[in-house]
């Protein structure tokens, strides 16, 4: 299945106890230009940290800012102040090549949405993570299909673009991309959301064996037992929301 | 590679203070940027915005006003604007290419598709008639046309085998830098996402920096790394491609991004 052999030694939980993921003092507002420009403070003094092999759950209503904490350490939502630290490199400030970087070999990112480039077969979509990294185009193709199989996805629709697909499909076809590379630090919105029993199960053991191999996981769960089972702590993201004056 | 190592590399365009006017009016000013080996940098913007003049003048096909184009060439760093005017056509035809919206203008459309592949290489030395068909007849399978169309001219093909035979007859000869000017503008969406994927392997497999001039932003989401903003001849918003398109800081881009039709 995977290999780990891609991982560096420093990221392994037996030679280092440090977080692999460190935020601190994160804040966040939005200001809308074509509304009278209106600044909304969305978050403000946010800090946590996550060390290799742990799970850590957000959680709190919608709208008070799962999604965003997580799209701000993915790096497609500017932080306003603070630091957010990703092995040694602080997404808050780093140039975009230097993201570029860290998202192609060190931080892996399951969305709920799945963006392909149309007509492009699933295969392909899930090898392609490996191909930017350097991995030979057969042994990137084997990995995908194995991982494709163990997600129960049909045969017959590995060779289709995963656009027609129906939404638990999708969802596992994303998972799949994120699961094909061994990432030391992974964040995953609602990895379980639409799937049945059985592909549920599948996808919890995914993340178990990630977490095994020493993966600093930050998860969105809405799933009360999935949250129970994998999350080592959790973190309500209601204590950053800004207080209304 | 580590991303130290990354950090230390070189650009291989670093752009400062970039100008150019027509008369009174200006076509683009105040533009800075560094260009990484690999890095696929878009340009958007509505028309007017001088986003076409701009790719212009980093390709040398206009003269720029004021500021530095620096180019890192194979005999060191040298600022293209200050070359002399055949040095700058060698680098056109060697470590630049441009595709251009409209294959006809990138095209010699009255010359067989093997032959606006050989050319290419012809310009740059290869004389050797078999190899050059061999290179002709790979380049043409790497961009989808069969091996049994090379003799034929390019006016007999479609438009999307147009446009793949401007790529195909700009990248046989291993340029570092690639210039596109909407390079899927005038296809058919069914088209237009073949080409995306082609292009998307051709730079990962080739190492190709590019820049790409669109008003697509769905384009530039699955192509590009980075993304520079246009407007009134201004960079107003550059940065990583997904975070100017999911959190658009400035005024303009905010509008931009609304304004995108839901399919």
């Amino acid at each position: 299945m995977i290999r780990s052999t891609n991982i560096p030694s420093f990221w392994s939980p037996r030679f280092c106890r440090c977080d692999v993921i460190t935020i601190s003092n994160l804040s966040k507002s939005f200001t809308l230009h074509n509304q009278g420009a209106a600044v909304i403070p969305v978050m403000t003094g946010a800090n946590l940290g996550v060390a290799p092999g742990e799970c850590l759950g957000l959680v709190g209503a919608s709208g008070s800012g799962k999604s965003t904490l997580m799209r701000m350490i993915w790096g497609n939502y500017l932080a306003a102040s603070g630091s957010i630290m990703v092995g040694d490199v602080d997404v808050a400030k780093a140039a975009p090549r230097e993201i570029i970087t860290l998202r192609r070999g060190t931080l892996g990112y399951v969305s709920q949405f799945l963006r392909v480039v149309p007509r492009v077969p699933t295969m392909d979509v899930v090898a392609e993570p490996l191909l930017t990294l350097g991995v030979p185009a057969e042994e990137a193709r084997a990995r995908a299909m194995a991982l494709l199989a163990q997600l129960n996805i049909p045969e017959r629709l590995w060779s289709l673009s995963p656009t027609t697909f129906s939404g638990g499909e999708q969802q596992r076809v994303n998972i799949a991309r994120g699961f094909v590379h061994p990432y030391p630090a992974l964040l995953l919105d609602e990895p379980t959301a639409s799937l049945d029993l059985v592909n549920r199960e599948v996808v919890l053991t995914l993340i178990e064996a990630a977490k095994a191999r020493g993966a600093a996981i930050i998860g969105i769960f809405h799933d009360e037992q999935a949250r129970a089972r994998l999350c080592d702590r959790l973190v309500d993201v209601t204590q950053f929301t800004p207080k209304v004056a | 590679m580590s991303i130290l190592a990354k950090m230390k590399m070189q650009p291989l365009l670093s752009v400062r203070d970039l100008a150019k006017f027509y008369g009174g009016r200006i076509g683009c000013a105040d533009v800075g940027f560094d260009l990484y080996p690999g890095e696929v940098l878009g340009i958007v913007g509505e028309s007017g915005s001088g986003k076409s003049t701009l790719l212009s003048c980093l390709a040398g096909h206009l003269a720029p006003d004021r500021g530095e184009v620096i180019f890192d060439t194979k005999e060191g760093l040298r600022d293209t604007v200050l070359m002399a005017e055949a040095a700058r056509r060698r680098l056109a035809r060697t470590d630049w290419a441009y595709v251009h919206q409209n294959p006809r203008d990138g095209l010699r459309m009255g010359v067989s598709a093997g032959g606006n592949v050989g050319e290419r290489l012809m310009a740059v030395g290869a004389r050797h008639y078999g190899q050059i068909r061999d290179a002709a007849v790979d380049w043409l399978g790497r961009v989808e046309i069969a091996a049994d169309r090379v003799d034929d001219r390019p006016s007999a093909f479609s438009g999307g085998m147009q446009q793949r035979l401007q790529i195909a007859r700009n990248l046989v000869t291993g340029p570092r830098l690639v210039f596109m000017d909407e390079p899927t503008g005038g296809l058919d969406v069914s088209v237009q996402a073949r080409l995306l994927d082609l292009l998307r392997g051709l730079v990962r497999e080739m190492g190709l920096s590019a820049i790409i001039v669109t008003h697509d932003l769905a384009v530039v989401r699955l192509l590009a790394d980075r993304l520079m903003v246009m407007k009134g001849g201004y960079v107003v918003e550059q940065g990583l491609t997904d975070q100017v398109l999911d959190d658009p800081q400035h005024e303009y881009t905010q509008l931009l991004v609304s304004s995108v039709l839901q399919v």
